[in-house]
């Protein structure tokens, strides 16, 4: 009896350094299981269905297997090219952030008075929500009141007075709808969405800087090196972590957009600023949608594209950790 | 795998009204309006039906529309009320087909509903049988600036003809005849349904919605046509497609804009815009074809009993007495819309009296085309006429579209 109680404990002690740490992950692991992996493998397979989100009186699923037929219409649905080629702007654009945020970081890489408050206002735009920046620049681009607006009054109308004897504006040619114009809304979203973006990667820029080692940059400094050749040589190299994180989340955010395409256009007009995220809450959960499983289906295709993305991003982390150890 | 935890919800919910109900029997409603109107005119009406029945225990879950929409989907098999509130035409065909619903044309026969309520009996009904009990409706036309009409030398319009000619008459005096905002799209739906009421009639509406006809039919192509001729020589005013209905008021308060075609619920809206009951007035959508009968757009609220109902008795009776004259005669008054019991009364409102007349006259009642088409149709007709307002030189790429559209969503 007391022998194998003694086992036991011994069982544990002999193996309490690589059990402790599984046990402190074990309710981690267990609402990562809950809210992520089983809604992924849940929606691969919802996307196989025909569902409109209806359970009949007595609790059955109302769900049809079709197959891959969600992804064939996909293929032929304007509408999924559409986001799809958004997505591809979103991505390609929004790497501007990158180099912008350096150079702001650069830029304010210095000891002056009052630093930390310009550095705050810098990373202001990151730290409030992105539902008010898309609120912000959907006012600030609107033809009417906003500062475009306003800006192209000045410029090419005049003001009279209509058949009521009230002001209004006579324009010589109107001023420019950018978020209901199928050609530039979606330029006008990224570019909102840049703002918060290139905070972001500022301040990952700044805090790199701040470990870039004195002592080589006085050396390349007696070289002769300064200028373009300090940066590209000297500095950049000592930033290549803060780059590789810039990038990634640099390119989760374009894939991710979603917030401020619902907050300014909701994927309008007729669905032109679409991306991928959007279209899938479009299809499956809005007043218009439910469908369900064709709604699965965009999202399989969003996952599969992040994928590739995030198993690069692991991989290179994994070898990180390789050399350092 | 989809059957998730919905039934031990229910019990789990049914365990709970047994343990709580007492001798009085429950009665849950759940309705979908709390603005300070409608949900006063509700609870006057439980409190009526309360007085009216003592033995029977109201329990009312009042919710935000938006809300409701999201969770009808859910509480309809986990933990169904047995009244609730919805609407007619399509937006109630996924619950009807699913099994959700349960027909009450015991109620319709008993009540003498198939005379009172024969305007939106035909919207009510689907596969024969008749699915609920409408307590409100309002109507939908142009509204119009009397005054901008008045400085003008403009009559209403009763033709095509008429408002073409006092469009080239505003546009003379720099008004622009129509203003819209179609950043919500539906707003341009019930245009397109005028256009299509006036030009075709409402046989071919419904066709159209129920997918009988194409998009790329002569007579929709017409329609289409119509509304081209619309937008060139009336017009609608710039920037619409990044104004919702709201945003769309300003030009129109300010007197740039001088019609507005909607539905009553946006007198409000010009009221508060600073607008008086003398700047504003009603007109009916002119006719475009004499020959064609008047049918008009008049989308109603409604109440349903679900199939897990547990106290059908008096969910029954509930119905019976929304639909009653006296009932929907205050219930209309408080909300400012109108009753469509043909023996109820309605309020000395202009717009409402006039929409009353419009209505009783009409030959047709339509919904809206975003409820009497299935939603993924609606979705995709109604970006395409969006886009189609943006350039109408699109006009046949989007006819096609929504051939190709509609040949999916109907195969089902």
């Amino acid at each position: 009896m007391s022998d194998t109680s003694a086992n036991r404990d011994s069982w544990l002690t002999r193996n309490k350094l690589s059990i402790a740490p599984w046990f402190f992950l074990i309710p981690a692991l267990f609402f990562f299981a809950i809210y992520v992996i089983i809604p992924i493998f849940e929606s691969l397979w919802l996307s196989l269905y025909e569902w409109n989100g209806l359970y009949t009186a007595d609790g059955e699923s109302t769900a049809m297997w079709v197959g891959f037929d969600n992804y064939v219409k996909l293929w032929d649905d304007p509408n999924f090219w559409v986001s799809l080629k958004n997505n591809l702007a979103w991505l390609i654009l929004y790497m501007l952030a990158v180099p912008a945020g350096l150079f702001i970081a650069l830029f304010l890489n210095q000891t002056v008075t009052g630093m930390r408050f310009y550095k705050s206002m810098f990373f202001f735009p990151f730290v409030i929500s992105q539902v008010v920046v898309g609120l912000i620049f959907g006012w600030f681009y609107n033809p009417d009141f906003g500062v475009v607006g306003s800006i192209w009054q000045a410029i090419f109308c005049e003001e009279t007075t209509n058949i009521l004897g009230n002001t209004t504006f006579k324009c010589s040619r109107p001023a420019p709808d950018i978020l209901s114009s199928p050609e530039y809304a979606t330029y006008g979203i990224i570019f909102a969405g840049l703002w918060p973006q290139i905070a972001y990667c500022m301040i990952l820029y700044l805090t790199g800087l701040n470990n870039v080692a004195s002592d080589q940059i006085e050396a390349a400094r007696l070289d002769g090196a300064k200028g373009w050749k300090m940066l590209w040589y000297v500095v950049l190299p000592q930033l290549r972590p803060a780059t590789f994180i810039a990038v990634v989340v640099t390119v989760i955010g374009a894939l991710r957009s979603f917030d401020m395409i619902a907050i300014m256009t909701q994927g309008g007009p007729f669905g032109s600023t679409n991306v991928l995220a959007h279209y899938m809450y479009e299809v499956a959960i809005s007043e218009y949608g439910e469908r369900y499983g064709y709604g699965s289906a965009v999202a399989t295709v969003l996952f599969l594209i992040m994928l590739v993305y995030i198993s690069y991003f692991l991989w290179r982390m994994y070898q990180d950790e390789k050399v350092s150890r | 795998m989809f059957r998730k935890f919905n039934l031990s919800l229910a019990a789990l919910a049914a365990s709970a009204v047994m343990a709580s109900s007492a001798s009085a029997r429950d009665l849950v409603i759940n309705f979908d309006d709390l603005n300070p109107g409608p949900k006063a005119a509700f609870d006057a009406a439980v409190a009526k039906f309360s007085e009216e029945n003592p033995d029977i225990n109201v329990i009312v879950n009042n919710n935000d529309r938006e809300a409701h929409k999201t969770a009808i989907r859910n509480f309809l098999t986990a933990d169904a009320p047995d009244v609730t509130s919805w609407y007619p035409g399509n937006r109630m065909a996924p619950f009807v087909d699913a099994g959700l619903f349960q027909p009450v044309d015991d109620v319709w026969d008993e009540n003498g509903f198939h005379e009172d309520l024969a305007a939106i009996k035909a919207t009510m009904s689907r596969d024969g049988k008749i699915w609920g009990v409408p307590y409100s409706y309002y109507q939908w036309g142009i509204y119009y600036r009397k005054d901008v009409f008045d400085l003008l030398g403009l009559e209403e319009f009763a033709t095509w003809e008429d408002m073409l000619a006092g469009c080239a008459t505003m546009k003379e005096n720099g008004v622009t005849p129509f203003t819209i905002g179609t950043k919500f799209l539906w707003t341009a739906a019930g245009v397109f349904d005028y256009l299509n009421l006036r030009t075709n009639g409402y046989d071919v509406h419904n066709a159209l919605t129920a997918g009988e006809i194409k998009y790329t039919d002569p007579r929709i192509v017409a329609t289409m046509d119509n509304w081209e001729t619309l937008i060139n020589e009336c017009g609608f005013v710039d920037n619409h497609a990044s104004m919702s209905w709201q945003d769309a008021i300003a030009p129109f308060a300010n007197g740039d804009a001088a019609m507005y075609v909607m539905g009553n619920f946006s007198v409000d809206g010009y009221k508060n815009a600073g607008l008086t009951a003398d700047q504003i007035d009603f007109m009916p959508f002119p006719t475009i074809d004499p020959n064609v009968p008047l049918a008009e757009e008049a989308p109603a609220d409604a109440f349903f009993i679900p199939t897990n109902a547990k106290n059908v008795e008096d969910a029954k009776k509930w119905l019976a007495f929304v639909a009653r004259p006296d009932v929907q005669t205050e219930w209309n008054a408080t909300i400012g819309q109108l009753p469509i019991n043909a023996k109820a009364e309605i309020s000395d409102d202009k717009f409402i009296q006039e929409g009353f007349a419009l209505l009783n006259q009409a030959t047709g009642i339509a919904q809206f085309y975003d409820r009497d088409a299935p939603a993924e149709m609606a979705k995709a007709g109604m970006e395409g006429f969006q886009k189609f307002m943006l350039d109408p030189s699109t006009k046949m790429e989007v006819l096609e579209r929504l051939d190709e559209v509609a040949a999916e969503v109907y195969a089902k």
